[in-house]
């Protein structure tokens, strides 16, 4: 980044916010599509394997076709498959959604290695960026100010989600599923059904998140680019109390986190990177012990949760 | 999720209540279960090296052959099951009392660091009693390390299963923070690794093989593991917890202290883990502790079905399968990931196949 040191401690600010807006998205998409699959009342563990697995998809669509676009399709169909083989396995009476969920994040992380083996080495056309810094001549604003349409895509999402889910009667019957599932049985709703669509829906915009990675930023493929983002994200759900406007909050608040020890580093101080790189993570923890009681569960929670119970 | 039904789905049916049935067949339908449950993965695997363009029964034999069929290729395997024997356990104690731990490979990491430390700051001991005392501090910094995600749940109640997960991330952050600086070794100048422990504290391999003693203390944890869980008053309230918590609370069980207990138990096996690999292999603390360990163990301690004894065979064949990877990359030009689209594979038939449980086999009337 040019520009940064004649900036200075701006620069730093500027960096962080940059981060975060930046660093935030697939954060936002995951926890969007984890909030939907656990207001259903399943919760899939599995979404950093479908985050890498969409990367993977993503990049490798992008280098063949050289359409992007045409890249984050197949990230998102790639996670709805691995979603859809979550439900399935879960729809199977006495059967572990955590659990089934950690055996997908072995098999998704497993899955794109193997198949993006041959996809290391080249580059592929990268998602384009909407110049909003053209204001300014400093290129450390221009770059830092270069948004991503999908950052703006997962904000329109969050608020229509946060619309739909109290005001439509989609979202009223993924609630239903999710608060009690005898209640929507009642009433003649297939809860296997509604979970199904629920946790596809999730792996769809998880994967979509992992063609963020691959497409826009970092913007390549390697086994080494996600840094746990679709675990992460499973956690930011619960600080954002299942909320979709919530979880574009945090995700502004982890993405600012994760961009803070690259951002000092601009400035010459590389004391403790690894530490600020552990921020997001002890930030979620500490929440959590904050916002967790002995005595009832989560508020906000869907009641068939059973990481809530 | 200590009460819910969740907590009962981890666990595997009492056997002490069938015992008077005659014939274990929970038992043996636990075993039939896993072996079916690997055919088909098996069968999936193939189908998936087969649209791959790859000959499916080839690269079994070779699998085979780089798992079990040269002496080296099976002291490999012994030397890769070796701390999944721990780090299995660190998931297996606390499903006990119903708890679902994914921290093994945090605790790994600090179990290794505590070690390298301990081992360290005990240079000068004389060797017996330098090697003990720097395994013990790593089982002990791992026992601390998932002990604290127990004390959270239980006083503050946060889920455990993301709390550990959290925490492998704070682990490896502070490993990587602490080998990059405060305590690197900067004479080594190729790899940020810490200060390396005095040789004399090593402990080699086993004579006549190139297999680590960490094997054996492996083995005999299981056993010991094993025993305490079935035998002892400890492990029938864990058990009793673990399948219902009113129960528990009925019966006036210290709830609190068999949770901490567990999680301490855990961790203190997969920080033993990590101990291990310092003294036995590496030497000091570094990346290399960072391979996965920990989620491999979890894979080893539900296919296991949470039963320490099959924790044994089962860490052997997944050893098996990740020894054999070189050899399928070198011979078939197959990525080395392809061993994890088994193992994941492999969990999933697993995991679905416990439907299936209690379903399986004729059985007669309960009393």
């Amino acid at each position: 980044m040019t520009g940064t040191f004649e900036l200075g401690w701006w620069g730093v600010l500027l960096a962080i916010v940059a981060g975060a807006i930046r660093v935030s998205t697939p954060y936002l998409l995951v926890s969007l599509g984890e909030t939907l699959t656990e207001k259903s009342g399943r919760v899939n563990l599995g979404l950093e394997g479908t985050l890498v697995l969409g990367a993977m998809s993503a990049f490798a669509t992008c280098y063949l076709t050289s359409s992007p676009w045409l890249g984050m399709l197949a990230a998102g169909l790639a996670g709805s498959a691995l979603g859809l083989l979550h439900a399935a396995i879960c729809n199977l009476p006495r059967v572990n959604d955590i659990a089934v969920g950690i055996a997908l994040f072995i098999f998704g992380i497993g899955l794109a290695f193997f198949l993006g083996k041959p996809f290391i080495e080249p580059r592929a056309a990268m998602l384009p960026g909407l110049p909003l810094g053209n204001w300014s001549a400093n290129p450390a604003i221009r770059s830092a100010f270069d948004v991503s349409p999908m950052f703006f895509f997962g904000l329109v999402l969050a608020i229509a989600l946060e619309w739909g889910l109290k005001n439509t009667r989609w979202g009223l019957i993924l609630r239903i599923a999710g608060e009690s599932a005898d209640a929507a049985r009642a009433i003649g709703l297939s809860v296997h059904r509604v979970r199904t669509l629920a946790t596809m829906a999730g792996g769809f915009l998880s994967g979509l998140g992992g063609g963020f990675l691959s497409l826009y930023y970092p913007g390549n493929w390697n086994e080494g680019l996600s840094s746990g983002q679709g675990l992460m994200a499973i956690a930011l759900v619960i600080f954002a109390r299942w909320s979709p406007i919530r979880c574009f909050y945090a995700s502004l608040l982890f993405g600012g986190t994760a961009a803070i020890g690259p951002a000092v580093q601009t400035v010459g101080i590389t004391e403790g990177y690894y530490l600020f790189y552990a921020a997001p993570y002890v930030l979620t923890l500490g929440l959590l012990i904050y916002s967790s009681s002995p005595t009832r569960t989560l508020a906000g929670a869907p009641s068939e949760l059973s990481i809530s119970r | 999720m200590v009460a819910s039904s969740d907590g009962a789905s981890l666990r595997e049916p009492d056997p002490r209540s069938k015992q008077d049935r005659g014939l274990p067949v929970d038992a043996l339908e636990s075993l039939l279960l896993s072996l079916l449950a690997i055919v088909a993965a098996a069968l999936l695997f193939g189908v998936f090296l087969a649209l791959q363009g790859h000959d499916a029964l080839a690269v079994y034999r070779t699998l085979y052959l780089g798992a079990f069929g040269t002496r080296f290729s099976l002291e490999s395997t012994l030397t890769q099951a070796a701390p999944l024997l721990l780090t299995a356990l660190c998931t297996l104690i606390p499903a006990r009392v119903g708890l679902l731990v994914i921290g093994a490979e945090g605790a790994v990491v600090l179990g290794g660091l505590g070690a390298a430390l301990a081992g360290v700051a005990l240079s000068g001991a004389p060797d017996g009693i330098g090697t003990v005392l720097t395994i013990a501090a790593g089982a002990l910094a791992g026992g601390l390390w998932i002990g604290a995600a127990g004390a959270l749940k239980h006083f503050r109640g946060v889920n455990e299963t993301i709390s550990t997960l959290l925490l492998n991330y704070i682990a490896i952050a502070l490993l990587n923070h602490l080998v990059s600086g405060p305590i690197r070794d900067f004479s080594q100048t190729l790899k940020a690794q810490s200060w390396s422990i005095p040789k004399n504290f090593m402990i080699g391999n086993i004579p006549g093989y190139s297999v680590h003693w960490g094997l054996l203390i492996g083995l005999v944890v299981c056993v010991a593991v094993h025993l305490v869980l079935r035998h002892t008053t400890l492990g029938f309230a864990m058990d009793i917890l673990g399948g219902n918590r009113r129960a528990a609370q009925m019966t006036g069980l210290p709830i609190g202290r068999l949770i901490l207990l567990a999680c301490c138990l855990g961790g203190a096996c997969a920080g033993l883990a990590g101990a291990i690999e310092i003294v036995a292999v590496h030497g000091a603390a570094s990346e290399s502790l960072v391979v996965g360990l920990g989620y491999a163990g979890i894979l080893v301690a539900f296919l296991a079905r949470q039963n320490p004894l099959a924790v044994v065979l089962v860490a052997l064949v997944l050893g098996g399968i990740s020894a054999s990877g070189g050899l399928l990359q070198r011979r078939f030009d197959i990525p080395h990931a392809a061993t994890t689209v088994l193992q994941g594979l492999i969990f999933l038939t697993v995991l679905a196949s416990g439907t299936f449980r209690g379903r399986l086999l004729p059985r007669r009337e309960a009393r």
